[in-house]
């Protein structure tokens, strides 16, 4: 009979979960390493037209431009004209080469002449804009510029 | 003294510790994917004499207000500017025997388009007003066309796609002689040169 008295009131043993830690480290290692810190707070809206034929942007020496209608939650304030944002702030079109000079001299030095600039534009955005930044860009002698798109066909939608 | 198992150290909560930093991480970072369409401006100053371009190597595409294609003087729809832009492009319409001749050219040869690929320019006219959409739509189209000619030469030459070839040097990825590849890749360049222009936007209903 004392054999059957050995198990205790019949509770299920604990689950082992000292291998929970590992398997959310190594999650969270992967996102360390495939992820950047976001560094600009998004103001405009930003649908990316699609294209196929694309290379990819060398992220070490870009400078971003942003270009949109403000996103709903600025509309009050800056109304629905399409807008240039710089880093954090909005810039005006006449302020564009001095906000790209600084953001030029942020990077490193070997590389300020070989800058590229990436222009994140709305689809919506209409290309007189877009213009009047390649203007700009002209007249401060930084040629090379990337449209980024996102992938997809732009034909057949 | 007798010696005493350690006790064993509890690491319940190691794993909210992990979550916690994890779900940092999931909110303040993105996953960078971005590519586009890369280009060259052309610098700021005036040139003394422009080069006079001959109407037939002209392929002039123009995109109105309501984004309406016009392309050589006829309404065209989108999906078919990259069809028309090829066969511009490889019209190789110079006379056999004379030096322009074009002799990897597969076009219909007409006298009439372009004498060949080196001649050729395809020449963008937008109104303020197009949507940037359509834009980036014409110009993806129009790379498309280069980048099926170059590929074409290239599979011919080397037996290897040039838009292939050239991704995976930029990413890193190439195995084999990479300078060697890059030559090459300047080759099938310069068979089919990128000429795009784009003339000065015209504001709407000039």
């Amino acid at each position: 009979m004392s054999k059957f008295k050995k198990k205790k009131g019949g509770e299920i043993p604990a689950v082992n979960t000292a291998s929970l830690p590992d398997i959310v480290f190594m999650l969270l290692f992967f996102f360390m390493v495939v992820t950047v810190l976001r560094d600009n707070n998004l103001l405009v809206q930003n649908t990316l037209p699609k294209a196929d034929q694309l290379e990819k942007l060398k992220k070490d020496r870009s400078v971003y431009i942003y270009a949109g209608k403000p996103s709903s939650r600025y509309k009050d304030k800056y109304g629905t004209e399409g807008k240039i944002q710089i880093g954090d702030k909005f810039t005006d079109i006449s302020n564009v080469k001095f906000a790209l000079t600084e953001a030029r001299e942020a990077l490193r030095p070997e590389l300020q002449d070989k800058v590229m600039v990436a222009l994140k534009v709305d689809e919506e955005t209409n290309t007189g804009l877009v213009t009047d930044i390649k203007q700009q860009l002209r007249d401060l002698n930084m040629l090379k510029i990337i449209y980024i798109t996102a992938p997809g066909n732009p034909v057949n939608q | 003294m007798a010696r005493r198992a350690t006790p064993e150290v509890n690491a319940g909560s190691m794993a909210d510790i992990a979550f916690l930093l994890l779900i940092f991480f999931l909110v303040t970072t993105t996953i960078e994917k971005d590519k586009g369409i890369a280009r060259q401006l052309p610098p700021d100053e005036e040139i003394e004499d422009p080069p006079i371009i001959k109407q037939k190597n002209l392929f002039i595409v123009s995109v109105n207000k309501d984004d309406q294609l016009l392309v050589e003087d006829e309404l065209m729809k989108v999906g078919d500017l990259r069809e028309a832009a090829i066969q511009f492009l490889d019209n190789g319409g110079a006379p056999n025997g004379s030096p322009e001749y074009c002799n990897y050219c597969k076009g219909a040869r007409d006298p009439k388009s372009s004498d060949n690929p080196e001649k050729a320019v395809i020449s963008v006219q937008n109104d303020r007003l197009t949507s940037y959409s359509m834009y980036i739509t014409v110009q993806n189209e129009l790379v498309a066309a280069y980048n099926f000619l170059r590929n074409r030469e290239s599979q011919r030459l080397f037996g290897w796609k040039f838009t292939e070839v050239k991704q995976s040097i930029d990413e890193g990825s190439f195995n084999g002689n990479e300078d060697d590849a890059q030559e090459k890749l300047e080759r099938i360049q310069k068979l089919f040169p990128l000429k795009l222009s784009e003339a000065e936007p015209k504001k709407s209903g000039q």
